[in-house]
């Protein structure tokens, strides 16, 4: 796993101790809200409804034991027992002090982590395929050009002013796990001629206010030119992106006005010119190797494919099978799965763990999966090496604690932004509603029947909660004060990105989870064999789903 | 965004966050600030709600309080309560989480 270098480490030191002077000097009045604001936001720190709010970055989402275990003790020392866990693979603390921030930053840097660009007109933490690195439908691991990408737009002093925040999201796998056609630039690995293996360049994505899906301006592009493009693509985007109109600034705004077409041709001219210039940003093979080594494969041991320890378990348990089923994927190497742990029990808040559990989880890393892990864009965990042998073990550890929900990507496993309850921007609450959702739909064997269902809760149109990509998105709206929910159905942010699309009028408070329980019905009554919502959404529209949902509920 | 404010509001109270520890607090008839919304002062048009706010800006300066605003109220039996679901929230906790934020504790908000 890489572990930031002593430049890094430096800078990171030196940043915790400017921010506590900061600190000090908002304390004293030395500095008014207003000069303070910008600074505490390039430390990740926000104001909520209730408290500060701390966002920690987690650079492509790879979290150490150690790390996770320091999560825990900030949690408890500083924070009210449990942190969140974000979409964008971060994590957030809803409780700190002002004057406590400091030494909050100060024990992340002890373990190699920090609050720099996840707030601000930067390029944010990058972010990738929670399986990077051990998916078996993988072309190549991702993370080391993840991290070549972080290291180059780290503190880059041209690109910390750009018009707005700037997202960059890279999947390395056939499966789009990355949601790479919503960022502003997605990156997809490759083939090119000769077999040889670049990147595909896809820009323009996005989702809040007027979401968009990405287009590709480059089928391929080496490797080594990678550094080289994206500055192109960023200096198009300085020169051209409007700065006057906060909602108009995003990159998206700027490839739809002047069309994918001609968006490729500035950046190929800009690219061009950067490669006359110098030779600087060619990234350098022996760099490259550098950060492959970080990313060596682990010590795998050679196993066979066949457990008959976890066999005997699954047909003796029938919840260990379902868990096996629903929450573990194929590993490149043999004997090895990929283990899901949904921080989604039924009821439960999507994304929160307690201090408690984040010690025990980070217990099992060590014990069962190279003392790492991975935090998801759906707001779950990820063990990336456990071997086969092990499952029924740690799924008896994880159950003992809760912590063996088996419904990934299921109808339970929604995504819910923070809303109401914490946000200082939203219009309704969204964790009530998957609450709600996720008692609803209780039974295992109805979840399993419904099969894949994405629900994405916003709570209001920055679409932290994805709700446009939600198979059902639900959008919170304001009504004179009172909450109404807006659904969208069809969204997807997997290989055939698509946005929702508004079924009708919304739901009153009272109303909404009764109405995804209409969808639902009439997604059973209506599909055909084999399929999931999306296909079945795909073939017959909206207007059935209309007819269900206006038809019964009085309107 | 009516969650945030009511031009027509009438009924008016005025709340900050807490610098230190951004706590919610609202502004008292004597010129302090509580955590209890149950101490704030509530006035009945926007005139004397604009007054009360402009009393209330001296402690941005004084380093006690960011971004103070007026809030609509609504007048009940010997009391009052915020209107909005967001007023409510931020006077009560998050309603996820009833063993966090001010109810947790005291009871009686
Ligand atoms: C609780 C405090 C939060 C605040 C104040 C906040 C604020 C915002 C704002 C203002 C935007 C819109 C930016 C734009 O349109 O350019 C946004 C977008 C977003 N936020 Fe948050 N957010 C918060 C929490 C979260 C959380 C908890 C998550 C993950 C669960 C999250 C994930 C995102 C994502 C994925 C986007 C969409 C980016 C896009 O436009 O493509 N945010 N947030
Ligand atoms: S979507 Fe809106 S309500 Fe939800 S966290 Fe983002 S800004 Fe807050």
């Amino acid at each position: 796993m890489y572990r930031y270098d002593e430049f890094d480490h430096k800078i990171v030191t030196e940043r915790v101790e400017q921010f506590r002077g900061q600190v000090a000097r908002r304390l004293s009045g030395e500095l008014s809200e207003d000069e303070f604001k910008p600074l505490r936001l390039m430390n990740g720190l926000y104001l909520q409804l209730h408290a500060y709010m701390l966002r920690v970055a987690v650079p492509y989402g790879t979290l150490s034991s150690k790390q996770l275990r320091q999560l825990a003790h900030i949690a408890r020392k500083y924070d009210k027992g449990y942190a969140h866990f974000t979409t964008r693979q971060n994590v957030q603390y809803n409780w700190p002090r002002l004057a406590d921030v400091p030494d909050i930053l100060k024990d992340l840097a002890d373990v190699e982590m920090h609050a720099l660009q996840t707030s601000g007109n930067c390029i944010r933490n990058i972010t990738t395929d929670p399986y990077a690195g051990v998916s078996a439908d993988e072309l190549e691991d991702p993370r080391p050009w993840a991290e070549i990408l972080r290291q180059w737009s780290s503190l880059h002093p041209e690109f910390s002013f750009l018009p707005r925040k700037f997202k960059i999201a890279i999947n390395g796998a056939k499966e789009d796990r990355a949601a790479i056609l919503f960022h502003d630039i997605g990156i997809g690995m490759a083939r090119g001629d000769n077999d040889e293996v670049g990147f595909r360049v896809y820009v323009g994505g996005g989702q809040g206010r007027t979401p968009m899906i990405a287009e590709c301006i480059r089928e391929f592009l080496p490797k080594a030119d990678l550094l080289a493009y994206m500055e192109a693509i960023l200096r198009v985007y300085n020169r051209f992106g409007r700065r006057d109109n906060l909602y108009k600034s995003r990159i998206k705004i700027l490839v739809h006005q002047i069309g994918a077409e001609d968006m490729a041709k500035q950046v190929e001219v800009e690219f061009a010119a950067i490669q006359k210039q110098s030779d600087s940003l060619k990234v350098p093979q022996k760099e490259v190797d550098r950060i492959l080594a970080y990313f060596a494969p682990k010590n795998y041991e050679s196993l066979g494919e066949f457990a008959p320890e976890t066999e005997e378990a699954r047909l003796a348990d029938e919840a260990f099978a379902r868990w096996l089923d629903v929450n573990t994927a194929d590993h490149k190497v043999p004997g090895y799965r990929i283990v899901n742990i949904s921080t989604k029990p039924i009821g439960g808040i999507p994304g929160d763990m307690s201090a408690d559990d984040m010690d025990a989880v980070a217990d099992l890393a060590d014990k069962f999966s190279f003392s790492e892990l991975r935090v998801t864009h759906k707001q779950n965990l990820t063990f990336t090496d456990v071997r086969r042998k092990d499952l029924h073990a740690l799924w008896k550890a994880l159950d003992e604690r809760g912590l063996a929900s088996a419904n990934i990507s299921l109808i339970t496993d929604q995504i819910a932004c923070p809303g109401l309850d914490y946000c200082n921007l939203a219009n309704t609450r969204s964790i009530p509603i998957a609450q709600e959702i996720s008692q609803r739909f209780e039974d295992a064997d109805l979840q399993r029947r419904i099969g894949r269902l994405h629900i994405n809760i916003s709570g209001c149109i920055n679409a932290c909660g994805h709700h446009h990509v939600g198979h059902i998105g639900i959008l919170g709206v304001d009504k004179k004060g009172v909450e109404y929910y807006q659904v969208g159905l069809g969204g997807s942010s997997d290989n055939n990105g698509s946005i929702g699309k508004i079924v009708g009028p919304a739901f009153a408070r009272n109303e909404i989870v009764d109405a995804i329980g209409t969808i639902v019905d009439t997604y059973l009554d209506q599909r055909v064999d084999g399929e999931e919502f999306l296909d079945t959404y795909r073939r017959i529209g909206l207007q059935p789903f209309k007819e269900t949902l206006y038809d019964t509920a009085q309107h | 965004m009516a969650q945030h404010h009511n031009q027509t509001a009438q009924t008016l109270a005025v709340t900050a966050n807490r610098l230190l520890d951004g706590e919610v607090v609202y502004f008292t008839a004597g010129g302090s600030w509580s955590e209890h919304f149950g101490d704030a002062a509530v006035v009945h048009n926007k005139d004397d709600g604009e007054a009360l706010l402009q009393k209330a800006m001296p402690s941005v300066e004084a380093l006690e309080i960011i971004g103070p605003y007026l809030f609509e109220v609504r007048e009940l039996g010997d009391g009052a309560a915020p209107v909005s679901v967001r007023e409510n929230i931020r006077m009560k906790g998050p309603t996820v989480r009833l063993d966090l934020g001010k109810q947790a504790e005291r009871p009686r908000v």
